[in-house]
């Protein structure tokens, strides 16, 4: 073995950190999944009617659909029936505001580093902590909402606030989208919701934070940011599980409105549990997250930092359909051991001088396989429609894959679609010149990979970006190649 | 501080050094000239610890330690510096960034506290005159897009941050102007203390008028065939290494 993949596999072999998982009692549905278990979700969360109505529709048509094939990963089949949908820590009486929430369930967030405490909250950034099933506390809450903001949890929501659910609800991602998006309507427990009122920027960073904690039950979470005109908000999602042997289902579904002028950021950092060394265990990270630039000159941005999930199906997309609005995709997704991601996304170009930006790095380490799947689509009304998608691969190593799927399909003769795509390895030579310099083999690494991906880690908002570095040296730990 | 005794080292099973021999002590100045292919980068690869080039024979021991004994990475920071030949790029890492990670990687193994922002700005500020290096290039990613007298350029400020014991200079004079050459040299000569060594590797006596060497050697078929001083670079200039390698080979002039 030469010594670079031999300094690749001590990095790559790092252990998951967040893999602990904590007891506490829980609201279980039964195991399994029919009419009776959305019922029962829906009753056990007070939903009105039309909620109910719509679940049931959704999953009617989700028991016609099959599972995706299409997408270049592989995983056992997934037996449906020995799911449980829902998983909530009992709490002793609804929680009004943070301090209200069982000390046990915070301390779950103070050992992730997530302090829920407002106090001690980084300032500026408002959370939304979701463990399993639900939502157990939104900080902020009453500053945000002497500006009108709303965010809470999607129950909460359903209560508070239904003629806004009900309007946007399913409004970008329908529920018979995909296969995934259909289950996730049918059984989806809770999520953030998020709402900013006409002309509003909103002052601090909105976040949610997803937590697996349950074992055998698949988290299913929905969340919904509305921007009205001329309103502006950044969004952060950040996830971890702990670490069990066998495979757990994460089917989220998330839809972003943006209204005339109206500017959403929205940022991931997901960091599920990848799986051992040998491939053994590892969430499904099977989500659909799509946005509408509805109104003219609107502006949607996804940037994610995708480290975890032992097998990834993920397409952050803009549907561009206000005239000059804008879509934005930024990506860095690593693979490393035995994960499989495959990612990417989808600009719908509708409007008219609509433009988008597609920036994917992909890094593949170990045994993994990466792969990039873009579509950009110019429809007939898009006069001067732009895009430019830059995929660039680093591989590590010689046992890994990268694989590159764009797909372009034009409509509109004015329309210029640029793309670029390079493909290179971390070289002998770039670790041997850090070393000479004095720079151990792991930090070579890290100061290189963070150099291949800054591009993306700039979207981030300042802490996240430090964090997402962390995190991506973390995830290549023992795999200099 | 430097002794190499009958080094022997091969790449994919070809040797391509076949008993070197060097003593270098502080304060000095040694030139290593020779033909192309004749080993001279090889050779400052293997000080270095260049994975791809196995030792066969021989021994090198650096300040009394056993240098080939040590990971790259240690010799570095037992300070031995190498200014490549070909510098390498490394896409979206600024020179400051690369430059900082080396700085305080060095000083953790020496024991020292690590520099913080405002410190090491200042050191660099101070080195950036010593080689008259443009900030703008520091800000850039390390050597990506640098015209090659940039990137040597480059080397030979590295060099003046991390302050080596043993500076081995690859060629750094190929590749830049009149001006540069001067400036590096002078940068160079800046350095020079009593305490710390240099290796210079050049094929023109150009350079050598600014950074004069105390020895001046011959490398020929992985061999040191000749040693002398400064007027031996002379000679080379003038005549060619055809009278060296008929030597060699044992014929007459
Ligand atoms: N990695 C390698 N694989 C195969 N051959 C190599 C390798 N590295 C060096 N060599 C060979 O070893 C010999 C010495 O090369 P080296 O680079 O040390 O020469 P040099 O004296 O520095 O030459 P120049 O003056 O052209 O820089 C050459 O014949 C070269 O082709
Ligand atoms: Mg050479």
């Amino acid at each position: 073995m030469s010594k670079d993949n031999q300094i690749l596999e001590e990095f790559t072999s790092k252990e998951y950190e967040h893999g602990w998982s904590v007891n506490y009692e829980a609201d279980e549905a039964p195991v399994g999944l029919n009419e009776d278990t959305i019922r029962w979700i829906s009753s056990k969360k007070e939903e009105p009617q039309w909620l109910l109505d719509w679940r049931l529709k959704a999953f009617r048509h989700w028991e016609k659909m099959k599972e995706p094939t299409w997408p270049n990963v592989s995983y056992p089949k997934i037996d449906y029936q020995k799911l449980r949908y829902y998983s909530a820590p009992k709490q002793k009486s609804k929680p009004k505001n943070i301090d209200e929430v069982d000390p046990e369930l915070l301390k779950i967030y103070e050992r992730l580093g997530i302090s829920l405490n407002e106090q001690k909250r980084l300032q500026g950034i408002a959370v939304d902590a979701v463990l399993d099933s639900v939502s157990v506390g939104t900080t902020f809450k009453d500053t945000l909402s002497k500006l009108g903001v709303i965010f809470c949890s999607f129950s909460e929501a359903v209560k508070e606030h239904p003629e806004l659910v009900k309007k946007y609800l399913g409004s970008v991602v329908p529920a018979t989208d995909n296969y995934f998006a259909a289950l996730n309507s049918a059984v989806f427990s809770d999520g953030s919701f998020c709402y900013i009122p006409k002309g509003v920027r909103c002052p601090m960073e909105l976040s949610t934070y997803f937590r697996i904690n349950a074992a055998n039950t698949g988290q299913f979470e929905r969340t919904l940011i509305i921007a009205e005109d001329k309103s502006y908000v950044s969004y952060l999602e950040g996830c971890t599980a702990p670490q069990r042997d066998e495979n757990q289902l994460h089917a989220a579904v998330v839809e972003i409105y943006a209204a005339e002028n109206a500017e959403v950021k929205y940022s991931t950092v997901q960091n599920w549990f990848p799986g051992d060394k040998n491939g053994k265990g590892g969430i499904y990270n099977f989500v659909t997250k799509r946005g509408i630039c509805a109104g003219d000159h609107a502006k949607i941005s996804w940037t994610q930092v995708e480290t975890g999930s032992a097998v990834t199906w993920k397409y952050p997309s803009c549907i561009l359909k206000g005239d000059h609005s804008i879509g934005e995709f930024y990506s860095v997704a690593v693979t490393n051991n035995y994960q499989q991601a495959d990612t990417g996304t989808k600009m719908i170009h509708i409007g008219k001088n609509t433009k988008s930006r597609i920036v994917s790095k992909g890094i593949s380490a170990g045994k993994s396989q990466n792969s990039y799947r873009g579509q950009v689509q110019i429809m007939k009304r898009a006069v001067n429609a732009r895009n430019f998608s830059q995929c660039d691969s680093l591989l590590m190593g010689n046992n890994c894959g990268a694989h590159t799927f764009p797909y372009i399909d034009i409509h509109n003769s004015t329309a210029q679609v640029e793309h670029e795509a390079t493909t290179s390895k971390i070289g002998e030579d770039q670790i041997f010149y850090c070393n000479q310099r004095g720079i151990d083999s792991e930090d070579a690494v890290a100061l290189i990979v963070n150099g291949y991906a800054k591009e993306v880690l700039n979207q981030l908002p300042m802490e996240f970006a430090v964090e997402a570095q962390k995190l991506l040296a973390l995830t290549l730990e023992g795999s200099v190649g | 501080m430097l002794s190499v005794k009958n080094l022997h080292a091969s790449v994919e099973g070809t040797a391509i050094l076949n008993g070197i021999n060097l003593e270098i002590k502080p304060g000095e100045v040694h030139a290593i000239m020779g033909p192309n292919g004749s080993g001279k980068s090889t050779l400052a690869s293997v000080l270095a610890g260049r994975e791809e080039y196995e030792v066969t024979a021989g021994e090198v021991t650096f300040k009394g330690k056993d240098l080939l004994e040590l990971s790259p990475e240690d010799r570095a920071r037992e300070g031995v510096f190498l200014a490549f030949q070909y510098p390498v790029e490394i896409p979206g890492v600024s020179s400051t960034n690369f430059l900082r990670t080396a700085v305080n990687q060095v000083r953790e193994y020496r024991g020292q506290e690590p520099l913080d922002a405002v410190k090491f700005l200042s050191l660099m500020k101070e080195k950036m005159k010593l080689v008259e290096i443009d900030q703008k290039l520091l800000s850039r990613a390390l050597n990506e897009g640098f015209s090659g007298g940039e990137k040597k350029k480059n080397e030979i400020f590295q060099m003046a941050v991390l302050e080596p014991t043993l500076s081995i200079l690859d060629e750094t004079d190929s590749g830049l102007d009149i001006d540069a050459l001067k400036v590096v040299a002078h940068g160079v000569n800046q350095l020079k203390s009593k305490d710390n060594a240099t290796i210079v590797v050049t094929h023109y006596q150009r350079l050598l008028d600014y950074i004069v060497p105390d020895y001046v050697h011959v490398l020929f078929n992985g061999q040191i065939v000749k040693s002398g001083t400064k007027e031996l670079a002379l000679e080379l200039e003038e005549k060619g290494y055809d009278w060296i390698k008929d030597e060699v080979s044992g014929t007459a002039v």
